[in-house]
C-alpha cells in the first residue's frame, strides 16, 4: 500500500522537475544562440534573491500571485477554464478601491467589508460566465476572455474624473482608501522592507483550499465532475449547479488576489496598478499541479523570475536582457504540459502494469499452496 | 508478471478462440500481440518470421489488425472518413478509397456503405465497419475482443457467417469470447488462459462448453441452485406512460409503463439503441420525463433529481462503467464514494469520512473478491471484470431498495459472473426490486422473473421466461413479433439458461 502512495508522490514531482530542468535547458539554448553566456543570467539572478529586499518584494508578488492561481486550480478541478481571472481581480479591486475611500468604518468592519466587497465582485463577474455557459451553452474561456477585455473598458470608464476617479498627476487613481482599510504588514525596516499583512490571507486560503476539496462532500463533487462529467452526473451532481458554483467561487477568489497589494501598500486602485495576475496565476496553476503546496512553489519561483529579472539589465561588466525571465516564464508552461501529459501517462501504465504483476504473484503463491495441500 | 509462459499457434486461415477469466491475461497478451506493450520474454513469430512490434504500427505492418471491445469510430464522421482516418496515404481519400472500400465489403459480404453517417448506423453495421477498417489497412490476422458482447442472436449468425467468409479467404481471426457456446460453434482451435498462462487446447468438436468453462475456472464450477420465485405484491417501482422525447420532439421513449415488485427482476430485452439508455436515464434522473410518472415506493419521484433519488434507496449498475461508474484516475476507495458520497459511511454530514470509506472499501474488496493489491490503485489499473465487481459491491452495500442492472456482468468472467448472480438472487430474495437491462438473453431469461421486450422506445411484447426461447426473444427484439410471446417451437433444448450455460 504503501509504495503506492510513494509512487504518487514520484510522480507529482517528476512532472515539474523535468519540466523546470527542460525549460533552464531551453532557455541556455536561446542564451548560446543569442552568444551570451548560458550560465551567468541564472547566478546573478541566485544572487539577487540572497538580499532581503528582493526576498520581500518576491514573497508579497507570490502571494498575489498564489491568489490568483488558486482561482485558476479551482476551475481547473472540474474542468473549468477560468481565463477570465485577470479581469475578475482588476474589476474586484476597482470596486474595493473606491468602496475603501468612500466608506469609513471602524477597522475590525472596514476589512472584512473590503474582503467581501472584492470576492463579490470577482464572483460576480465570473458568475456572468458561469450564467452563460449554463443557461446558453457558451464556452467559459470565450466567454470569460471577453469578460477580460470589457472589464478593462469599464475600468477605464468608471475612473473617469467625473465618474469615480480621482486625477493625481497625470495618473487616474480611485482616491486614497480610509486608513481603517489598511491592512498592517510586518515592517522589516525601512531598507527591507514591508511583508503583505494579506499574505497570510493567501497561506489560509490555499489551506482552505485543500480542506474544501478533500474533505467535505462537495469537494468530493467538484473533483468528481473535474474526473469524469458523466460519471459524476450519474453519481448526482447536477452539472449546472455545479458549474455556476464553481465558477462564482473561482471569481471570489480571483476577486482577492489584488488585495494584498491594494490593501497592503498601493491603497488606492490606479493606471500603475499590476495587470496579468490572471494570465500568470493560469501558467502557475498548470506548474503547481492544481496542489496547493505545488502552487505556492510555483507562485515563489514565477515571482523569483519576475523580481531578479531586473538585476539582468544592470549587471556588469555584459548586460543581459531580463526578457530571459519572460522567455523562460513562456518555456516553463511548454514543458509543464508536456511533461505532465507524458508523466501521467507512463503513471498509469506503470501502474496497471504492477497491478497486474502483483495480482499474478499473488496467484502464483495461491496455486503453489494449493499444491502443497493436494500433495499431503 | 501479467503473462509467462504463453503458447499460441494460430493456423493460417482458422478461427481461433482464446478464452479465459477477466484478469487471466488476454488483454495483456492481445496488447502485446498488437505491439501495445512489449514483450519481457518470449518471441512472437509472423508466417515463421521472428517480429517484434514497438508500436501498434508495426503489427499492422505485419498484416495484424484488432477490433476492440469498445468501437474507436467517431460518430460525426462517415463510413468512408472513418476508415480513410489515419491511412490516407494507403488509397487517398476519394474515390481510390471509396473503390477499395466497395471491394472489400463485396468480397467478404460486410454490406458496408461507405456514405453512411456512423451515428445513424446500429451496433452491428459499426462492428462490420471496424472489421472492414482493420481489412483496409491490410490486416491478414485479425483480432476480435469480445466481438458478440453486444450483438443479438441474430447479428451474431451474420458476423459468425462474416467470420467464415474471411478464413475461406485465407485469413486468420484471434477471436475472444467469454460465450463459450459461441466459442464451441465458430472456432477451429481453442486456446484456454488462466492466470496468465495458457494452461490448455480444445478442439471445438471433442468438447463441451462446461469442461471449458471447468478448464479455465481450473475447477468443477459450482452447480446454481434453481431459483425459486420470491416476487411480492408490494410495488416498489412503477413507471407510468413515460415519454422521453429527442431534441425536434421525435419520442424516444413512449407509452412505457411497467411495476416492479419488492422481490422482482424485471427483464427489458433489445437491441442495443431502442431505449434503453434512455429508459434508464429518466429512471435515475439524469433526462427529465417529457410526461408521465415515476414512483417509487409509494413516492412520486419524477421531479426529483438524480441524488435524491439515489439516495431514496435507487442502486444503479450503469451499462458503461468507464464513462457512468468510475473515476478511472482516482483510486478505488473514492470510487467506492461516487454516487453515495452523502451517506454513510462515506460522510459524516457535511465532511467526507475517508477512514471509514476506506475501511468499506477492504470489505468491498474482500467480500466481492475484487482482485487487487490495495485500494489506493486506481480503478483503471484494475481488470474490467474487477471494475464491476467493484461497482456491484458498492451500489449493494448501501442496501438499496431497487436496483437498476444494465448489462451487470458485461465483461465480467465465469466465476465473477456467477458471483454477480448469487447478489442479485439474494438481494432479490430479500426484497429487492431489481430492472435488468441486458444483451446477454440468457442471462435475462435465467435471472428475471417477467420479460418485456423494447422496440423503438416502446415496450412491445412481453414474455415468461420459464417458456420462452433465447430465439423467439430475438425476433422480438427486431420488431418482427409482438404482444405476449409464447414459445412455439417445441424443442426442449431451451434448458440453457445461466443455471446450465456457463459463459
Amino acid at each position: 500500500m504503501k509504495k503506492f502512495d510513494k509512487e504518487r508522490v514520484l510522480l507529482a514531482v517528476a512532472g515539474p522537475v523535468i519540466a523546470l530542468v527542460a525549460a533552464i535547458l531551453l532557455t541556455s539554448v536561446v542564451l548560446i544562440a543569442s552568444g551570451k553566456s548560458p550560465i551567468e543570467p541564472y547566478t546573478l539572478m541566485l544572487q539577487q534573491a540572497a538580499y532581503s529586499d528582493v526576498q520581500v518584494l518576491i514573497i508579497n508578488q507570490a502571494s498575489m500571485y498564489y491568489l490568483a492561481a488558486l482561482a485558476v486550480a479551482i476551475g481547473f478541478r472540474m474542468n473549468l477554464f477560468n481565463i477570465g481571472v485577470d479581469g475578475q481581480y482588476r474589476l474586484a479591486a476597482m470596486v474595493t478601491a473606491v468602496v475603501g475611500a468612500n466608506i469609513a468604518l471602524p477597522s475590525f468592519l472596514q476589512i472584512p467589508l473590503l474582503l467581501i466587497v472584492g470576492m463579490l465582485t470577482g464572483a460576480f463577474w465570473a458568475g456572468v460566465a458561469g450564467v452563460l455557459k449554463v443557461t446558453r451553452g457558451v464556452s467559459e474561456v470565450v466567454a470569460t476572455i471577453m469578460l477580460n477585455a470589457i472589464a478593462t473598458s469599464l475600468i477605464g470608464y468608471l475612473t473617469l474624473s467625473n465618474v469615480w476617479g480621482v486625477q493625481v498627476g497625470n495618473n487616474m487613481t480611485t482616491g486614497v482608501m480610509r486608513k481603517s482599510g489598511w491592512f498592517p504588514g510586518i515592517n522589516l525596516g525601512s531598507d527591507v522592507g514591508e511583508i503583505y499583512g494579506l499574505v497570510f490571507l493567501a497561506i489560509a486560503m490555499g489551506v482552505l483550499y485543500w480542506v474544501v476539496l478533500n474533505r467535505t462532500r462537495f469537494g468530493f463533487d467538484l473533483r468528481a465532475t473535474g474526473e469524469s462529467e458523466t460519471a459524476a452526473a450519474a453519481s448526482g451532481v447536477d452539472a449546472k449547479k455545479m458549474v455556476l458554483t464553481a465558477m462564482l467561487i473561482s471569481g471570489a477568489v480571483a476577486g482577492l488576489s489584488g488585495l494584498p497589494l491594494l490593501l497592503g501598500d498601493s491603497h488606492t486602485y490606479s493606471l500603475s496598478f499590476p495587470t496579468g495576475l490572471g494570465f500568470t496565476g493560469i501558467t502557475i496553476a498548470l506548474l503547481g499541479r492544481n496542489n496547493p503546496v505545488g502552487i505556492a512553489f510555483a507562485a515563489l519561483l514565477i515571482a523569483f523570475l519576475d523580481k531578479a529579472s531586473p538585476a539582468l539589465d544592470y549587471a556588469t561588466p555584459v548586460a543581459y536582457e531580463k526578457e530571459i525571465a519572460t522567455i523562460m516564464q513562456g518555456l516553463i508552461v511548454f514543458a509543464v504540459v508536456i511533461s505532465y501529459e507524458a508523466v501521467r501517462q507512463w503513471g498509469l501504465r506503470r501502474q496497471q502494469k504492477r497491478v497486474g504483476a502483483e495480482l499474478a504473484a499473488a496467484a502464483a503463491q495461491n496455486n503453489s499452496e494449493k499444491k502443497e495441500v493436494a500433495a499431503r | 508478471m501479467a503473462n509467462h509462459d504463453i503458447h499460441l499457434s494460430v493456423r493460417k486461415g482458422t478461427v481461433h478462440a482464446l478464452v479465459g477469466e477477466n484478469g487471466a491475461g488476454k488483454s495483456t497478451l492481445m496488447k502485446i500481440l498488437y505491439g501495445m506493450q512489449k514483450p519481457d520474454e518470449g518471441t512472437i513469430a509472423v508466417d515463421g518470421e521472428q517480429v517484434s512490434f514497438g508500436s501498434p504500427a508495426d503489427a499492422i505492418a505485419r498484416g495484424i489488425g484488432m477490433v476492440h471491445q469498445h468501437f474507436m469510430l467517431a460518430d460525426n464522421l462517415t463510413v468512408l472518413e472513418n476508415v480513410v482516418l489515419g491511412s490516407e496515404k494507403l488509397y487517398g481519400i476519394g474515390a481510390g478509397a471509396r473503390r477499395k472500400i466497395k471491394e472489400i465489403s463485396d468480397r467478404y459480404g460486410l454490406g458496408v456503405r461507405p456514405d453512411a453517417l456512423v451515428e445513424n448506423l446500429g451496433v452491428a453495421d459499426r462492428q462490420r465497419v471496424e472489421i472492414l477498417k482493420v481489412l483496409y489497412r491490410g490486416a491478414r490476422i485479425l483480432i476480435l475482443d469480445e466481438p458478440t458482447a453486444v450483438l443479438v442472436p441474430q447479428e451474431v449468425d451474420a458476423l459468425f457467417h462474416n467470420l467464415r467468409e474471411l478464413k475461406s479467404e485465407g485469413l486468420s481471426v484471434i477471436f475472444i469470447s467469454h460465450k463459450l457456446g459461441e466459442v464451441l460453434s465458430v472456432a477451429d482451435d481453442i486456446t484456454v488462459i488462466r492466470r496468465g498462462t495458457t494452461v490448455g487446447t480444445a478442439v471445438p468438436a471433442e468438447t463441451t462448453s462446461r469442461q471449458l468453462a471447468e478448464m479455465m475456472v481450473g475447477s468443477e464450477l459450482p452447480t446454481p441452485e434453481t431459483a425459486e420465485s420470491t416476487v411480492t405484491d408490494r410495488p416498489v417501482l412503477t413507471v407510468d406512460k413515460l415519454r422521453l422525447e429527442a431534441e425536434g420532439g421525435r419520442a424516444v421513449l413512449d407509452d412505457i409503463s411497467f411495476t416492479i415488485h419488492a422481490g422482482e427482476v424485471l427483464g427489458i430485452a433489445g437491441v442495443e439503441g431502442n431505449g434503453q439508455t434512455e429508459l434508464i436515464e429518466a429512471i435515475i434522473g439524469l433526462k427529465p420525463a417529457d410526461s408521465g410518472t415515476i414512483t417509487l415506493l409509494g413516492e412520486d419521484v419524477t421531479a426529483w433529481a438524480t441524488r435524491r433519488r439515489r439516495e431514496a434507496g435507487v442502486g444503479y449498475i450503469p451499462e458503461d462503467r468507464h464513462r457512468h461508474g468510475l473515476l478511472l484516475e482516482a483510486p478505488l476507495w473514492e470510487n467506492r464514494i461516487l454516487g453515495h458520497v452523502t451517506e454513510r459511511p462515506n460522510a459524516k454530514g457535511f465532511w467526507l469520512d475517508i477512514k471509514g470509506a476506506q475501511n468499506d472499501t477492504r470489505r468491498i474488496v474482500e467480500d466481492y473478491d475484487v482482485r487487487t493489491p490495495g485500494i489506493d490503485v486506481t480503478a483503471a489499473s484494475l481488470s474490467g471484470g474487477n471494475q464491476q465487481k467493484l461497482i456491484v459491491g458498492r451500489e449493494m452495500s448501501h442496501s438499496p431498495k431497487f436496483l437498476i442492472a444494465a448489462h451487470p456482468t458485461r465483461g465480467v468472467d465465469v466465476g465473477a459472473q456467477a458471483a454477480i448472480w448469487d447478489h442479485i438472487r439474494d438481494a432479490r430474495r430479500e426484497g429487492l426490486a431489481v430492472l435488468l437491462i441486458s444483451a446477454d438473453l440468457d442471462e435475462l431469461i435465467g435471472l428475471s422473473d417477467t420479460l418485456r421486450v423494447i422496440y423503438n422506445g416502446r415496450l412491445v411484447a412481453d414474455a415468461d421466461p420459464a417458456a420462452i426461447t433465447p430465439e423467439a426473444l430475438g425476433s422480438a427484439m427486431t420488431g418482427a413479433a409482438s404482444g405476449h410471446l409464447e414459445d412455439t417451437e417445441t424443442t426442449t433444448d431451451d434448458d440453457a439458461g445461466p443455471e446450465d450455460e456457463a459463459r
